[in-house]
Order: C-alpha cells, then structure tokens, then sequence
C-alpha cells in the first residue's frame, strides 16, 4: 500500500480505485447459463386474527404468486408503490420468513425444504441490506464488531474476524482506524448505511439483497453509496437485487426491472424496455408520475389516482383494473397470465391487452406507449449524476 | 451533561493515544460516564462504606450485640460507653446497627440478585420466543403481580413460616415478576429491530443472537430497575421482620429493631428512630445510585 495516500479529512476514503476479479467465481456451479436465484410462485399470507378465539378471520396477501429468475451477475431491480409487498418479497428471498408456499432454487439448489440447501450456507450465499441504517446496527456493539459478527458465527477466528472486517470497513469506504471502535450513534446515516454494506459483505455472498438501501439518504449521499455499490459489485462479482420505490435509482443501478402491484409482478425486462416501452398500464402510469425537470412541464393530475386497493380483499381478476383506463369487463372475471419468459433479454407483462386471445378489445393490439397522454418520457433525467 | 463527559473523555483519550486503535466496550463507556457523576459516586460511596462496614462487623472493637444490661436500658445517645446508647434490653445499638445491617444488606441484595437472574432470564425468554411461550410465562407472572408486593411477600412467609431463609424466599418470589416484566417489554422492543433480524440474516443461531445483540441491549433497563428494587427490598424485608416473619429475636436487625423499639418512642425517641435512619440512608442511597447508573447507561439508540 502507498503511505502517501493523503485522506481527506472527513476521514472518507477516496472512491477507492477498481480492480475487477476474474469472473471465473470458484463458488459458481451451475455456470453462467443457470440463473443465480429462481422464484417460483411465491405466496406470502399475513393471517388477520381476531374474534373472541384468536381466529384467522381473513388473509393478507401480501405476496402473491411471484416467480422470477435472478441471472448471475446481475442487478435486478424491484419497484412499485408502498405497501406492494416489497420488502415482505425481500425478507421472503432471504428466508427470514416462511413463506405460505412456493418454491426458492439457489444455484441449482433447493433453499428452506428438507434436505436442500443447508441453511448456514444459504446465508452465507446471500445478505441483505436493511432499509433502516438506524435500527439495522446494534447500537451497543462498535461498528467493527458488528461488521465481524457474521464471519464470527460462521467459525472465523476473532483476530482473523476483525481483520476481515477492517479490509472490508475500508472497501466501503470508512478508515477502519477511525471507524472502527466507533458507536452507531455516531455515525451519519451515510456511513451507518455504509457499516450495513460492509456487514453484508463480511460474509462474501454472492447475492445481495438491498431493500430500500439508498432511500433514506441525501441525494448527494445517495449518489455516493450507489456507485459504491457498483463498485463493490465488480470488485466482488456480486449479484444484487435492489428494491426501491425510487423509479431514478432502479434505472440508474438495474439491468432488469421487475415492477410489482399489489403482491404481483405486472411487467419484468430489460431496464431500457421497461423505461422506454412499458406496456403494462401500470407501469406506464408509475413512470409518467416521475416529476419533469422542465418547470414549464407541470403535471395538473395524477398519473394514477387513489391509492392501492386493500391487499386483505384484493380485486377479482386484474388487480390494477380499479385504477386502470383500460378497464373491461374481462379483466375483473379473469385474472391476466403473465406472459413466457424466455430469455434474459425477454419483457414479460401481465395485461390482457397483450395476450391477442383474452377478449380485450384491444387485445393484441394494446396502445402504444407514445399515444398515452402526457408528455414523453425520453427527455426525462433519469440517469443519477454522481 | 452526559454527553459532554464523553467528548471530553473522548478528546482526552485521543490526545494521549492519537492513533486509537482500541475497541472501546459498552461498559468502559459507562464507567467513564460515571467517573463524572460526583452525586452518584457520592451514594455509591456512602453504600461501599455500609456494605464495609457490615462485613468488618465481627473484627470491629464492639460490644457484643445481644448483651443485655438491666441497669442500662435505653441509655440516650452518647451515654458513657455507648456511642448511640441502648435499646429497650439495655444492648449496645452502635453494635445493634452495625450487625443488623448485615442481615438488612442481605435481605435487600440477594432477594433482587436471584430476582434478576430468574425474572430477568425468563423475560428475555419469553420476549424472544414470542407466542405461546411468551404467554404461558408471562400469565404466570400476572398471576403474582395481581398482589401487593408487601402483601404478598407477608402471605408467603406466613404461609413458610418465619426464619431468615423463608423470609429471603418470599422476598425473591415477590421481585421475580416485576422484573421478569421489564425484561420481557425491553427484549420484545429489542427483538423487532432489524439488526436481530440482520443477525438471523447472517446464520446466527438464538443463543448467539440473545448474548451478542439482546442482553447487551436488555440489561441496561432491567439492571436500573433491579437497582432500585434493593431499597424496597430492604424496606419489605424490615416490614417482615417488625411483623415477626423475618428474622427472629434475638438477631439484630433494622426492621425487627424498629419493631421491638417502638414501646419506648416515648422514653428515648432518638435512639428508636436510628434503625429507620439506616434504613433511610440505605435505601436513598440505592435509589441515587440507581437513578445515576440509568443515566450512565442511556447510550443512544
């Protein structure tokens, strides 16, 4: 290491400089053709409970019917409004709650059935990123103790622990000299998010799962922590799927965007269709309620009004239909199937106005993005300038 | 004010050492706030010299406690030869408080510490296992915090029988629910928090995440609250004895003192009131104690 490295004296490291390893991951088994992560059907139910008896009387569902698959190497990005079950899907992929039914394939192996994926190796394979930096760290452990504490319970000598989490303190970024004894209290909200970047990491997964990891932060933080994240993600091969309701972010960090409603995927692609040609109503209508940096490109109404019907007692057939200006009657009798996947580079949608068989009256032949009212979208600042 | 005792002791420290290399621990944070609580430091004193004082009780140049003198009943304070003069028996009081804080410092310590251990460790089992668990033990615990402490603590030794043990089983039955209370509330808040769940995430099991990140987190409140129970056990375990439940005659103790002594408040009122005054000044002390260590251990969440 040069000596001579002078740090500025916020004691943040500078951006540090990229070296990319090898994409030949020992830990690989599938190889690049088997997708990292598969989703299959995935339900979660919250029981309502009430009554005299402590009875079930109705069902949240929160999480209904998900599949999608996780390629290596890649960032997915998962948007949609509060409350669609984003952060339920997250703490579902991680295993931190059983899911009502549905099927987790890591690498070719089975996650939280008998006899599939040992537990303790499936969380060593992949972290998660905690939304709220605050409660996210112990505040009664120094920040290094809790960057060690994982490879710790993993075996991992204390000595060797704290050393481990001292490089990685410095991958994200913090002089673990200074950093390191520190109490979260003392931390910004950049930093401590940073700490849980870098309690992720101590384990070397190979999947991370970021919920809401940016959006508690300054945009100019923000900015920061996003290009750390790219940075880490080159340096240690990983593979992120980075939940958001920030519609910017997700296209600045995703290759692929999967939009969620209400429990459900709507529309899955490649970040650039989904961002250029939408074709799920919903979709469309999210991204024309992104505001316009043009002051003279005011927007009068809501691009979607109302907010999302009640997830105890979701609407028959297409959930959007409440809230969707394509409404027919065969969307409340049928619910739509989302359309097959078939490759990487594939945009699946869940609408009957793309399925030429489903009996819309425009089926087949859905309206095109352009002819939505409103202005487009192209001359919107979309990137994230760092 | 606390938090300027820790950037001063922070900027010290720096100074001495700049490149501070060192991990500081939780509690080394508490003890340097402490070091500048001089009210706290003050009580604590003032308990250390009780608690000393008691136990150097035998190899003290006393009177023998339970030599009774007929000629010398309830001498005032500063008779020739009795520092505090004599009870209603005509025995030395100096002596009678001295070894009576002995059984009073027990009766209030080891209630509370055995308390601590069995409440505490079935609150923080109940708050984290959550469900079933949880309600099994925490109705049982309602069940004995339907009762009056003092009531409840006279029904069991009634019920045992009275003898210092019987007495010191009661007291502990009596504190187990309350602090089994706060011990469950603190460990449920803790438990929801995502750096538990963080834990699960990284593959710790429950005992791993219940020492790192719950006890750490739990025993800051349940201690304070623990702390300031020694002065009501105290005061309970004096209220058993003046009702003849705790300790036996002839043994000294403060609240069987305070018992005996109350026929002759008209006779020589000073000398009946001291073993309430070290009653008084041990319980205060607990209690200032108590409240300075809450404030010592408030790190902020």
């Amino acid at each position: 290491m040069n000596k001579t490295v002078k740090h500025p004296p916020n004691g943040l490291l500078s951006p540090p400089e990229i070296d990319v390893v090898s994409n030949k991951d020992p830990r690989d088994r599938g190889g690049p053709a088997q997708p990292l992560f598969i989703v299959k059907n995935l339900v979660k139910n919250f029981p309502v409970r009430g009554g005299i008896l402590n009875r079930t009387t109705a069902q949240v569902q929160a999480v209904s019917n998900v599949s999608f698959q996780v390629l290596k190497g890649e960032t997915l990005g998962v948007v949609g409004e509060s409350g669609c079950g984003k952060s339920t899907l997250a703490r579902l992929l991680m295993h931190l709650l059983d899911r009502t039914s549905g099927e987790l394939i890591f690498d070719g192996d089975s996650v939280g059935v008998h006899g599939g994926m040992p537990m303790r190796k499936f969380r060593e394979a992949a972290q998660m990123v905690f939304q709220d930096s605050y409660s996210s760290l112990n505040p009664r452990l120094p920040v290094e103790d809790s960057v060690s504490y994982g490879p710790k319970v993993h075996g991992m000598a204390g000595k060797a622990a704290r050393e481990l989490a001292r490089d990685i303190l410095k991958k994200v970024g913090l002089r673990p000299e200074i950093f390191g004894p520190r109490y979260p209290h003392e931390l910004s909200g950049g930093q401590k998010q940073r700490v849980n970047i870098a309690r992720a990491l101590a384990l070397s997964p190979r999947l991370v799962i970021l919920d809401e990891a940016v959006s508690a932060l300054d945009k100019s933080v923000e900015a920061q922590v996003l290009n750390l994240l790219r940075f880490l993600k080159r340096h240690y091969n990983l593979t992120y799927v980075f939940i958001s309701h920030d519609l910017n972010v997700v296209q600045y960090i995703s290759d692929r965007v999967l939009v969620m409603y209400l429990g459900e995927v709507v529309e899955l692609g490649p970040v650039d269709e989904i961002y250029n040609r939408p074709r799920h109503p919903y979709t469309r209508a999210l991204l024309r309620s992104r505001l316009s940096m043009d002051p003279d490109d005011r927007m009068d109404d809501a691009p979607i009004a109302g907010d999302p019907p009640n997830p105890i007692n979701p609407p028959s057939g297409c959930r959007f239909r409440t809230r969707c200006p394509y409404a027919e009657p065969i969307c409340a009798s049928t619910p739509p199937a989302i359309s097959q996947w078939t490759g990487p580079e594939s945009h699946t949608v869940a609408c009957h106005m793309y399925n030429p068989v489903d009996g819309h009256s425009l089926s087949g032949n859905p309206p095109a993005h352009d002819a939505m009212p409103d202005t487009d979208i192209q001359s919107r600042p979309t990137r994230v300038h760092a | 004010m606390t938090d300027t005792n820790i950037s001063f002791a922070t900027a010290k420290g720096a100074a001495s050492e700049p490149q501070q290399d060192r991990v500081r621990s939780y509690w080394q944070l508490v003890r340097l706030r402490l070091r500048y609580d001089k009210v706290t430091l003050f009580f604590g004193m003032i308990i250390v010299a009780i608690v000393l004082i008691a136990l150097l009780a035998p190899i003290l140049p006393l009177r023998d406690p339970l030599e009774t003198s007929m000629i010398n009943r309830l001498k005032p304070i500063g008779h020739e030869g009795f520092i505090l003069g004599t009870d209603e028996l005509g025995r030395d009081m100096l002596s009678r408080i001295i070894w009576g804080g002995r059984s009073s410092l027990l009766m209030g310590l080891l209630p509370v510490a055995l308390a601590l251990l069995i409440g505490g460790g079935l609150g923080v089992i109940a708050g984290f296992m959550g469900g079933t668990v949880n309600m099994m033990i925490m109705r049982v615990m309602d069940v004995f915090y339907a009762f009056p402490s003092i009531l409840l603590a006279v029904a069991i030794s009634g019920a045992m029988g009275g003898g210092m043990l019987n007495g010191l089983i009661s007291l502990t039955v009596v504190f187990i629910p309350p602090l089994c209370r706060v011990a469950e509330t603190a460990t449920t808040q803790v438990r929801g928090l995502d750096f538990v769940e963080a834990a699960r995430a990284s593959g710790a099991g429950s005992a791993s995440i219940i020492g790192t990140h719950i006890l750490g987190n739990v025993l800051a409140p349940v201690f304070v609250y623990a702390s300031g129970m020694v002065s009501v056990s105290i005061l309970v375990a004096s209220g058993l004895s003046f009702l003849g439940l705790g300790v036996a005659p002839p043994t000294p103790d403060w609240g069987l003192m305070l018992s005996t002594l109350r026929q002759a408040i008209y006779v020589n009122p000073i000398v009946c009131a001291l073993p309430g005054i070290a009653i008084l000044i041990t319980s205060l002390s607990f209690n200032m104690l108590s409240d300075g260590l809450r404030q010592a251990m408030d790190v902020k969440m």
